[in-house]
């Protein structure tokens, strides 16, 4: 089975702080991780290959520092893994990121697979990894728990708000995986250690001959962001206190009654 | 922590760290309580390769240097040294088939153990403890099969291995001469584990009797010669020594960090104790017994890996370290007070976890023995 | 940028069995503001097998216009079958603005609809307006899990589309009065083109348990919990108050409640009439999912947990305390 997975480094953004005069964020010191919805992404991947066989590629669209995230990848398990880098990707939107990872994952090669967690803990929008579907053709399962193939066939367990979607869909797939998917392995010594010393390859505009440029980058986004802001705060706090855990609950469920809210 | 580690190693510590705190710590207190460590736990350790990170490539391990080996045991000797002894011993019994058997025999411990399979040391018995030369279990010549049959005391990992290298008389009449190394499977016929021994710590550590009746193994399984058992056992110790002041360091590094966190928000007399002199000396002279058997183990392990059989140093390192961890996990309970004393809070098994470091891998006083026949031998 | 052949908001009136969700019905409250402000008009679409429920809804909701497409191909929601519903709608009659609720399905829908259509779509707004001027929606939505709020526009290409969390709206007045022009438009899907089939499907275990986001009194605990088993102290409350228990992202992580009772960035967009946070630091993320909540009441030990920057009521003490407390004077006023 040929399976492909796309990651994201994030700053952990459980440690992330605002500058509220800026209106920027705080990135340093914000250690950086890879998505952890990706991760599940991988496993998934990588439990594939454990049962089917075959091969787990990882990309990732980013900066330099982003090989980080796929050495982690490789410390895991995957096979090959390759930085997608380039200016002429800067200010992509998603429907522009996914347009661009489409086309690297066009360019090596046909895969049966194609795997990417449910959301980025950073941008949150949870488009891009169903938009490649689109771009290339791949029939989508997003919130996928668990898959298992049977000839041509794939079987897939979706979670959805009213419980659980089991479906059957033909490969080329994509799929998108939740925290609840699986637990994700660790790395090996073994490979961590030749992780750290693996050489990753870049693919660049120049790698994408066929690609149509006008789909990537600022000019290629449809969405635009106006403002960015941080969010205010307007809480009327109330204090509630007492002498004993009784007395509290007293006024707190008496100012509740007042306030007709109980 | 004093030591200048490389990237790798800083990266190899993070992945164990972050292992053993998720998936081992919280089982932790439970486990030393019943004096057993559920066997799904060791899973982590076996996937990561903790069982043969030291292990040359060609029999299947990582082939990392005993340096780096020791800090990632430190590590996970921080989170239960019990745990962490399981994959010693392991490593140990099939480092020392390695240098003293055949290749044969080394790959085929190998094998055995790759998979996820613990290994053990049979040496000591009832009546031989420091004096190893006064054990009883013999091997006896029968054909191309030796017969053995003895009782085994103290063995680690004694219910949980799949194979032991055990140490059998094949001339009783000749004391340690007379003293030969076999490899053994658990699950050859006559092999029994006896009780599993109720211990003050390293409780999630295994430790049992074996009982051989009439085992019988094949004379290809006399790992060296005739009568170099001893000899083995005393350079497998030599080895097994060091690595076990390894995991005395990450038992005082995390009786060290227990009190600092402590140390600062207990308030008595409206101060955080930790600005008290006294309590500052104690702490003080804990972080200087444990950067100093930190640096002794590092050093230790280099010299393990230039080839060096560390017999003074090996001891001086054990010697050093356990007598420290003695000191400084006293002192953490002291630290705590009363809640020191609670098996609600982490300290008190720290105690009770290091004492058996001054007493196996030969008690303290006969390494000072050896340490000083070493010197004499040194000086003319 | 002239869009003047693009007209109308378009709201998905999204389904489960044939019954509409509510995010469809809560999205044509906001659908009608952002009607009024390009002056267009507000339609539903409604796709299944059985729609006449879901278009009575949309009708009672405030829909000028419905769209129905039925077929049994639409029984169970596929990305193929109704995508292709919607570019066919969307090339005969153009829409200004799509608006999809951000459910499973509906950002599944949304993206594929977005990048057939090459157009922007927003994900997980919180807030629509419309900038009259230039007939843009200011598309409003949080990041950085819930750090940082951005405005997106969608500038250059028509449909602007966007998806909304359930729950982050409230469903308009009901009209019953409303008289909507339905338009049936026969589209069908042909079997092999529909590349994924539903072909079971197993009912969330959690019967007894109200939903998140029906809720209207959620009691959740976070870290503060420091237990699975300590939870049952918050669901004596939550029954008292015919509640139900949520919690926090760290609750998850530390394996003492299923992510499906999860508040958060990460989770469920809840607006309670009433929330309480128990144990719960206050962390941005968790924030994200319950700020819009009617009244929020905070217990902490810790008086400078940030939870108490976005509270009501607050109190500082121990919640093992505090909440049984509430549970016994609860019933005291039940009784008495």
């Amino acid at each position: 089975m040929n399976i492909v997975v796309c990651i994201k480094q994030v700053p952990d953004t459980t440690e992330i702080k605002i500058d509220p005069v800026k209106n920027t964020l705080i990135r340093t010191g914000v250690p950086s991780i890879m998505n952890p919805f990706d991760k599940n992404a991988l496993e998934t991947g990588l439990s594939l290959k454990d049962r089917y066989g075959g091969k787990v590629t990882v990309i990732s669209m980013g900066p330099p520092q982003a090989k980080a995230v796929l050495r982690e990848a490789l410390s895991m398990g995957a096979d090959e893994a390759y930085l997608v880098t380039d200016r002429a990707f800067g200010g992509s939107d998603t429907y522009a990121t996914s347009y661009i990872l489409s086309q690297a994952i066009k360019k090596l090669g046909d895969f049966d697979v194609i795997l990417g967690g449910k959301q980025a803990i950073d941008g949150d929008t949870g488009q891009t990894a169903p938009s490649i579907a689109e771009h290339l053709g791949a029939a989508r399962l997003t919130y996928i728990l668990d898959l298992e193939a049977d000839g041509d066939k794939v079987i897939a367990r979706r979670q959805v708000e009213e419980g659980i979607e089991v479906i059957e869909a033909r490969f080329p797939i994509l799929c998108t995986a939740t925290k609840e998917s699986n637990k994700p392995r660790y790395a090996t010594i073994k490979r961590k250690i030749a992780s750290l010393k693996a050489e990753i390859p870049e693919i660049t505009l120049a790698d994408l001959p066929d690609a149509d440029v006008s789909k990537m980058g600022l000019k290629g986004s449809p969405t635009k962001v106006k403002a960015t802001f941080t969010p205010k705060r307007t809480a009327c706090g109330v204090t509630i206190e007492g002498n004993t855990p009784g007395e509290i609950a007293n006024a707190l469920i008496g100012k509740l009654a007042d306030g007709k809210i109980l | 922590m004093s030591l200048l580690y490389t990237e790798e190693q800083k990266e190899l510590l993070a992945l164990v760290r972050e292992m053993a705190e998720n998936e081992i710590k919280p089982y932790v207190k439970e486990a030393d309580e019943k004096g057993e460590c559920p066997r799904e736990l060791f899973k982590w350790g076996f996937d990561m390769g903790l069982h043969m990170l030291e292990i040359p490539e060609e029999y299947g391990g990582t082939g990392l240097s005993y340096e780096t080996t020791a800090m990632i045991f430190e590590e996970l000797a921080k989170v239960d040294a019990g745990y962490a002894i399981t994959f010693v011993t392991t490593f140990v019994a099939l480092r020392n088939v390695i240098l003293a058997g055949t290749k044969e025999q080394g790959q085929y411990f190998a094998d055995k153990i790759r998979p996820g399979s613990f290994a053990g040391f049979a040496l000591t018995e009832p009546n031989a403890g420091s004096d190893p030369a006064a054990m009883r279990s013999t091997a006896v010549l029968d054909g191309d099969e030796y017969i053995l049959n003895g009782t085994k005391t103290f063995i680690t990992n004694g219910a949980l291995s799949d194979v032991f290298v055990g140490f059998f008389k094949t001339t009783p009449a000749a004391g340690h001469k007379g003293i030969s190394a076999f490899i053994i499977d658990a699950d050859a016929p006559g092999v029994t584990v006896g009780a599993h021994e109720n211990k003050m710590g390293l409780r999630l550590s295994n430790t049992t009797d074996l009982i051989f009746e009439n085992v019988r193994v094949k004379a290809s399984a006399m790992v060296g010669p005739e009568g170099s058992g001893f000899k083995l056992a005393l350079n497998a110790l030599n080895l097994s020594r060091a690595f076990v002041a390894t995991l005395a360091v990450g038992i005082m590094q995390r009786a060290l960090d227990e009190s600092v966190k402590y140390a600062k928000e207990r308030k008595q007399f409206g101060t955080p104790i930790i600005k008290f002199q006294m309590v500052q000396a104690l702490l003080a002279d804990m972080a200087i017994k444990v950067e100093a058997s930190r640096c002794l183990v590092n050093n230790t392990m280099r010299m393990m890996d230039q080839g060096i059989m560390v017999q003074k140093e090996g001891s001086i390192c054990k010697t050093f370290v356990s007598d420290c961890a003695q000191e400084v996990t006293s002192n953490a309970v002291q630290i705590f007070g009363g809640y020191g004393y609670s098996k609600e809070y982490p300290v008190e098994k720290l105690m009770r976890d290091c004492k058996v470091f001054q007493i196996f891998e030969g008690a303290n006083q006969i390494q000072r023995m050896t340490i000083a026949n070493v010197l004499d031998k040194e000086y003319r | 940028m002239s869009f003047e052949a693009w007209k109308d908001v378009w709201v998905f009136v999204e389904c489960f069995k044939d019954q509409p969700k509510s995010v469809g019905l809560e999205l044509l409250g906001q659908g009608r503001k952002l009607a009024e402000g390009l002056k267009q008009d507000l339609c539903a679409v409604v796709i299944g097998k059985d729609t006449k429920d879901a278009v009575k809804a949309a009708g009672e909701y405030g829909a000028d216009k419905i769209y129905v497409v039925e077929g049994a191909e639409y029984e169970d929601y596929s990305a193929d079958a109704y995508g292709n519903v919607f570019l066919k709608l969307c090339e005969k009659y153009q829409p200004n603005t799509i608006l999809v609720g951000a459910t499973v399905n509906g950002r599944d829908l949304g993206s594929k609809i977005a990048v057939s259509l090459r157009t922007g779509l927003t994900a997980d707004c919180t807030a629509l307006s419309v900038d009259e001027e230039t007939g843009n929606v200011v598309w409003e939505r949080p990041a950085f899990g819930g750090n940082l709020y951005a405005q997106i526009l969608c500038s250059e290409t028509r449909p602007q589309m966007g998806t909304c969390r359930p729950g982050a709206f409230k469903k308009p007045e009901k009209n019953p009065d409303n008289k909507p022009v339905v338009i049936r438009e026969e589209i069908s899907t042909p079997a092999q083109e529909i590349r994924t089939k539903v072909i079971d499907f197993i009912k969330a275990c959690e019967d007894n348990d109200l939903r998140l986001d029906e809720a209207e009194i959620i009691v959740s605990g976070g870290r503060g919990m420091k237990s699975a088993e300590n939870f049952s102290v918050l669901k004596e409350l939550a029954d008292a108050l015919c509640g139900t228990v949520g919690c926090s992202r760290a609750a998850v992580d530390a394996g003492w409640m299923p992510q499906s009772k999860q508040v958060g960035q990460t989770g469920a967009t809840v607006t309670p009439k009433i929330y309480f946070a128990c144990g719960i630091s206050g962390a941005v993320q968790h924030v994200a999912g319950m700020s819009e909540s009617g009244t929020i009441i905070a217990i902490n030990k810790d008086e400078t947990a940030p939870i108490f920057e976005v509270a009501d009521y607050c109190i500082v003490g121990d919640l093992f305390e505090v909440v049984p407390a509430l549970v016994k004077e609860l019933k005291a006023r039940q009784q008495g």
